[in-house]
């Protein structure tokens, strides 16, 4: 019960680091879904300029680690002469990161949609941005929800990694905690269990919006 | 002279190094029902999304009450296709809307009509093919005659000039296709001009003004139903026509 | 331009090192993987065929596995299994890495095991075959080729993961990066020369390369294997 003992002058910090973690997951979240939006459109219905160019952004981004996204743009900017503080850069990382896996997952709810459902809008005068706008997004979106919900997962996880550039989120308070307890196996146990309720309330979250946007025929317990 | 509403002028299409119609032209009338027959892969369906502008001919020219439409800007297309109505093989129903948001959404978005008008006519239109019932199903929770049926009243509810038809029954199990044809022939005795795809001859027989027949992109005969079912003069329709009627049966016809 | 010289010049000189880092890396992937395809089976056929109590079982590890950030379970199995067992650096994310991918290949193993339809088995059984045999010889055949893109998605994933064991100090592409800039500003130092020439742009940005280079080879030789084992008909992306 030392580890009560020690935790508890802790938790002010704890707090203030989850703090850090659940903004940090959020913003990423948020402006990564707008980023992907555009990404989306971009592969999909760009001219061969911005369909060359969202595509291989995706491509680069998803095809490195998050954390050396992150290297690169806290330690190696600085080469550069661009100097930014461990929370801009971590969101900016993780904006950049989020967003090309979420124009990927998008992508596959687009892909999904038969092209008789655009030959359909069509025929009924929708234009181009109308179509997209009310038939393929509102079909897309339900299609990309549970990858979409695993983004949030991967994220509430992943800026764990922010530790690294010595951004004080729900880790780096722990690790600090542990260096100076040596109580390593139950401070990384405890806040193991605080990544899994709130991953736990994410879940559940999605369950329930799965069930509020639920409508026959869009059955998405085959899709990942 | 009759009223001419849509005139189709030697049109070429081509995806890839296949030639899919070659030179295809004919008149169609206000109010007149056309039945276009033949073989699977000549060119049917294209020749009907060439006609809305879905898939833009190569060569040749369509007028839309005597106007050019293929050569106009594609800002101004979608208000061509607002006049031309498509019924299509497999439904087409936006799955993510209820059988009367299927019907009204083009009135709201692309009409710009208030919502109570456009519900108003949407359940109009439902009604008019006997859906008005079902009208906050979602495509999903309905058998292929009623999604069809829906369709139908999706493509009337933007008050076309014309409705294209694209095999309308072909995806429907037999004892379905009844009613789809049951709400197109009353459609043709109200006045409605029609293009329809299909296979059944009964359908053709009993309300099609000129049958058409086309093989490898082209129009091989046309003409009155009744002299093209009992003596065409190719040998290739005589041929297609009765492997059809083996087929198909004449369902549809009353 | 003389500084960019100067860059490319000590890179090079240290590639030796950034190289060994790559190996490193790969090598941390491939027991990963492992671990996790041995366990993930394991994990796999107990869900499917196991009691009520081992599926649930099953279901509360993968749960746990899935939801616990990786870099947690690496220092879970780097301090804290330390404290008892000490298992390196190497061998702690190995562990770490390779359990949580069983629990993401146990669910890949086992939607493909699920879409395979029950006349399957049932034609396999009324050929007189045994249920392993039906299970060797129907089942598992078509299993690995459906299970095959997820498996490749859950490679590069792992690949995209070991830059975490730079925490608990394992030398990988990012560790040596950072190393090669440690040492040429000690160098810096002791010479006296107090400007650090090197840029870490242009360091990490290679240590990226890198990362990118191998995360392309091992998603296209993979596909391409994926692609050799496919039997026209069968569909793959679902």
């Amino acid at each position: 019960m030392r580890f009560i003992e020690k935790i508890i002058p802790y938790i002010p910090l704890l707090t203030k680091g989850l703090g850090i973690t659940l903004e940090l997951t959020i913003l990423s979240a948020f402006f990564g879904f707008i980023g992907a939006i555009f990404l989306v459109i971009g592969m999909l219905y760009g001219n061969r300029f911005f369909k060359i160019l969202s595509t291989g952004f995706v491509t680069l981004i998803r095809g490195t680690p998050m954390m050396v996204q992150l290297f690169l743009i806290y330690f190696g900017l600085p080469g550069i002469d661009i100097r930014l503080s461990p929370l801009t850069a971590s969101i900016i990382a993780f904006i950049i990161n989020s967003s090309a896996y979420q124009a990927e997952y998008l992508k596959g709810g687009f892909l999904a949609i038969s092209k008789e459902q655009l030959e359909a809008s069509y025929s009924i005068g929708l234009n181009k941005w109308k179509t997209i706008q009310y038939i393929i997004f509102p079909q897309a979106l339900r299609f990309a929800i549970p990858a979409l919900s695993n983004e949030i997962v991967y994220l509430i996880q992943y800026t764990s990694v922010a530790y690294t550039i010595g951004l004080p989120e729900l880790f780096y308070i722990s690790k600090n905690f542990a260096s100076k307890t040596y109580m390593n196996i139950e401070i990384y146990v405890f806040i193991g269990i605080v990544y899994l309720i709130l991953i736990y309330i994410v879940t559940r979250a999605t369950e329930i919006i799965q069930k509020k946007f639920y409508i026959p025929g869009f059955d998405l317990s085959h899709l990942k | 002279m009759a009223d001419e509403l849509l005139k189709v002028e030697s049109i070429e299409k081509s995806f890839g190094k296949q030639k899919v119609l070659d030179g295809v032209s004919f008149i169609l009338n206000k109010g007149e029902v056309k039945v276009i027959v033949g073989p699977s892969g000549t060119g049917k369906s294209t020749l009907l999304r060439c006609i809305n502008l879905l898939n833009p001919p190569d060569k040749g020219k369509i007028y839309l009450q005597n106007k050019e439409i293929t050569s106009l800007k594609h800002t101004l297309v979608p208000a061509v296709r607002q006049k031309i109505g498509m019924v299509f093989q497999h439904f087409a129903l936006f799955n993510h809307l209820t059988a009367i948001d299927n019907v009204a959404l083009g009135l709201l978005k692309v009409r710009k009509m208030n919502k109570t008008d456009a519900y108003k006519k949407a359940i109009d239109e439902l009604n008019r093919v006997g859906l008005a019932d079902h009208k906050d199903k979602y495509p999903a929770q309905l058998s292929g005659g009623q999604k069809q049926r829906v369709g139908i009243a999706r493509a009337l509810a933007m008050d076309p000039l014309l409705i294209l038809f694209d095999e309308p029954t072909s995806a429907l199990d037999p004892e379905l296709i009844g009613e789809v044809l049951a709400v197109m022939q009353a459609l043709a005795k109200d006045g409605m001009t029609m293009i329809c795809v299909t296979h059944e001859m009964g359908f053709a027989k009993s309300v099609a003004n000129e049958v058409i027949f086309m093989e490898k992109g082209k129009i091989i005969e046309q003409g009155l139903p009744e002299e093209l079912f009992s003596n065409a003069k190719n040998p290739r329709t005589r041929e297609f026509l009765s492997k059809i009627s083996q087929l198909y049966g004449e369902t549809g016809h009353k | 331009m003389e500084i960019f010289e100067h860059n490319l010049l000590f890179l090079f000189k240290n590639m030796p090192m950034l190289l060994s880092g790559a190996l490193t890396a790969i090598l941390l992937t491939f027991t990963s993987i492992i671990i996790g395809l041995v366990v993930g089976i394991m994990v796999t056929f107990f869900r499917i065929y196991g009691s009520k109590f081992t599926k649930k079982l099953m279901f509360a590890y993968e749960w746990l596995l899935k939801g616990t950030p990786p870099l947690i379970l690496i220092f879970i199995f780097y301090f804290g299994l330390g404290n008892y067992l000490n298992l390196g650096e190497f061998f702690a994310a190995a562990l770490a890495l390779g359990l949580r991918s069983s629990a993401y290949q146990a669910q890949i193993y086992r939607g493909a095991v699920l879409s395979i339809s029950t006349e399957q088995t049932e034609a396999g059984l009324s050929l007189g075959l045994s249920r392993f045999r039906t299970f060797y010889l129907v089942i598992l055949p078509q299993a690995i080729r459906l299970s095959l893109p997820g498996f490749t998605n859950e490679f590069t994933i792992v690949l995209k993961d070991t830059p975490l064991a730079y925490g608990v100090g394992l030398v990988e592409i990012l560790k040596a990066g950072r190393d090669i800039l440690a040492q040429q500003l000690s160098a810096a130092i002791v010479s006296g020369k107090v400007t650090a020439s090197l840029n870490p742009f242009i360091v990490y940005l290679t240590c990226a390369l890198i990362y990118f280079v191998l995360f392309e080879i091992f998603y296209y030789s993979l596909n391409a294997l994926s692609k050799k084992f496919q039997i026209p008909g069968f569909i793959f992306d679902k």
